[in-house]
């Protein structure tokens, strides 16, 4: 168990491509911190970075107070688990499991006993002298999780571990993640690039685009107040709208139509609307957003409904006995709207 | 392509059959000829059917030689062939292994230049540099000893490529898991990379001991003494004798017995061989 701290840590390989910069974060002991971003977004390499394998070309970190900067991967009390697993093929589970420990010269009733300590907690223990091309996906990602777990590392590191599983195991690995998470109480990073994935495991989230921090919050924070165009975009499932409007007052003009903001703004701006923020109302209502249905998806308990309004691309949720029409009127509902600036994208107020 | 026509079938066994028969007729006259006594050649003619000889003739070759073409027992020319083959595909496949791992896995500088120095000495069999090469040997002293025989042989393009391309498979991961492991890069080599690469290591030990036995022109170079000749080339010298009839039987009781340890090694390693050759998943 630890805390981390990265001190304006940056990455700048060999040809001057800057891959992380200036990133400064403070993760709690015991916390679940995700990273999250599209791909090249320079979350695996900061991921690295926190692991050592990578090397740090900027800045600080410090695991539980010592900073590692120089320490090598196995001196720096952590344990990662790969996305292809990364299990040694010619070795057991059980030899698997137990060869970070014996490297550590570790006596051999220790560590017999962690292994089965892991294999009873991952439900690992009937296939443990079978060989990982024995196992199935599923299996193979518990044996990579356990050898991470037997090493009682103060720092859990997951680098995508669940994109290659299909996607039911996904959603079942995920929710064992969490809860194992939850009893062990160590430390975690988390690198995905699927933001439900990050929604559901964190206890914070750290959005990274282009090698910087856009928002560091818990999910809910990060979903109800994106800090930027990026994160509205990014966070969020379908994506939140994002159309050019007109702000006069508290109130964006988007063609003939008008969204309440909650904060006062003049001149150009960028409207936000989340597709499950929206309501439909009676045909012709005045300032309604008029949607223009190309096509609809149905998700059995929504049916989404994509089309254009004044010429944008934008998709609403609506319920799954929802009338459909080739033009629909919306409205958002109050407090739904965001309102970014038009230039750089950041919020406003 | 998989069709049913019993002619096809029928023209298709026919090539394989005559393709055995054709390697395989000559290794049996060879060997029917082993058994006979030295007289049953005289008229010109060679026997088709065993003889009676056998015992005798490879007893004499094992434990006598043949004294007047100046060969010493065959026991002892197939230890020699046995030492030459086994120190030159074990000392290749070691030398080899070790270079190979130095390119994939380590940032030194000019890595680029060794691995391609290494990789166009494809380009010079020993046979291309055998006088240099022989110079080099005999002053360093090491005529007519195994370390001449063998060293000269054991540096190898072939297996370091090889090797590079089956350590390239191996994902990153493996050697970024075993660090954060605490394996250092030669508890890496020994733990993780040497075994997953073991059926690659008997394939090439397999085509590598073959290679090393079958030498003909180097060991012709530097052995003088008898008793570090190998058997490769006392059969030629056996057919070489003055002012009298080649003993065909002791030739050919040589010749079969230096075909049978690659075959005996071939039989043996089968299984291994052709996994290391298809091999993919790591």
């Amino acid at each position: 168990m630890a805390a981390i701290t990265l001190k304006s840590v940056g990455k700048t390989y060999a040809g001057g491509v800057n891959a992380v910069r200036g990133i400064d974060l403070d993760i709690a002991d015991g916390e679940f911190l995700v990273l999250v971003g599209p791909s090249g977004c320079g979350k695996s390499t900061l991921l690295r970075m926190v692991a050592g394998l990578e090397t740090i070309t900027d800045g600080e970190i410090a695991i539980g107070g010592r900073v590692v900067n120089e320490v090598e991967p196995a001196e720096r009390d952590i344990a990662m688990v790969f996305q292809n697993y990364a299990l040694y093929p010619h070795m057991s589970v059980r030899q698997n499991l137990a060869y970070g420990l014996k490297n550590r010269k570790m006596a051999k009733e220790e560590i017999s006993r962690r292994v089965d300590e892991a294999a009873r907690i991952l439900e690992i223990g009937a296939f443990l002298d079978r060989k990982p091309k024995a196992l199935s996906g599923g299996q193979r990602q518990r044996v990579a999780m356990g050898r991470a777990i037997v090493r009682e590392p103060s720092c859990f590191l997951f680098d995508e571990p669940l994109s290659n599983l299909d996607a039911k195991l996904r959603v079942q690995m995920r929710g064992e993640i969490k809860q194992l998470q939850a009893r062990l109480g160590t430390t975690s990073i988390y690198v995905t690039h699927d933001q439900l994935e990050a929604m559901t495991l964190a206890h914070r989230l750290v959005v990274l685009n282009g090698g910087k921090v856009e928002q560091v919050g818990t999910p809910l924070e990060v979903y109800r107040r994106p800090a930027s165009t990026f994160v509205a975009s990014f966070i969020g499932s379908p994506a939140m709208n994002l159309m050019p409007a007109r702000a006069e007052g508290a109130v964006a003009h988007v063609g003939a139509a008008r969204v309440q903001l909650e904060i006062p703004a003049e001149g150009a701006m960028t409207l936000g609307l989340r597709p499950e923020d929206l309501r439909a109302v009676v045909p012709g209502t005045e300032g309604a957003l008029h949607l223009k249905t190309a096509y609809v998806e149905e998700l059995g308990a929504q049916r989404l409904v994509h089309g254009t309004v004044e010429g944008t691309p934008f998709g609403c949720a609506m319920p799954s006995d929802a009338a459909l029409a080739d033009e629909l009127y919306l409205a958002a509902e109050p407090g739904a709207a965001h309102a970014f600036d038009a230039q750089d994208g950041r919020r406003l107020g | 392509m998989v069709e049913k026509r019993p002619f096809l079938n029928f023209l298709a066994h026919a090539v394989l059959v005559l393709g055995v028969l054709i390697v395989a007729f000559p290794i049996y006259v060879a060997f029917i000829a082993s058994t006979h006594g030295p007289t049953d050649f005289l008229s010109g003619l060679i026997p088709l059917t065993p003889g009676d000889n056998m015992v005798n003739t490879y007893g004499k070759m094992m434990t006598d030689g043949m004294a007047s073409a100046g060969m010493p027992p065959l026991s002892l020319q197939m230890f020699n062939s046995l030492i030459m083959a086994l120190t030159i595909a074990i000392g290749k496949i070691a030398i080899s292994i070790i270079s190979a791992y130095a390119i994939v896995y380590f940032r030194f500088p000019f890595r680029g230049l060794a691995f391609w120095l290494i990789f166009i000495t494809l380009m010079l069999p020993v046979e291309v540099r055998i006088l240099p090469t022989y110079h080099v040997v005999a002053s360093l002293g090491m005529l007519d000893t195994y370390a001449g025989l063998t060293i000269p042989l054991i540096a190898s393009a072939t297996a370091t490529f090889l090797f590079r391309q089956v350590f390239l498979t191996i994902p990153d991961e493996l050697m970024e898991a075993a660090r954060i492991d605490g394996a250092g890069p030669l508890k890496f080599f020994w733990d993780i990379l040497l075994p997953m690469s073991r059926n690659n290591i008997a394939a090439l030990f397999v085509i590598l001991f073959i290679y090393g036995w079958n030498q003909y022109l180097w060991p012709l170079l530097v052995t003088t003494d008898p008793s570090h000749y190998t058997i490769v080339m006392g059969i030629k010298r056996m057919a070489d004798v003055v002012d009298s009839q080649p003993q065909w039987n002791y030739i050919m009781a040589t010749a079969i017995l230096a075909m049978l340890p690659p075959v005996l090694v071939v039989i043996l390693m089968q299984k291994l061989f052709v996994k290391g050759l298809i091999e993919t998943e790591k």
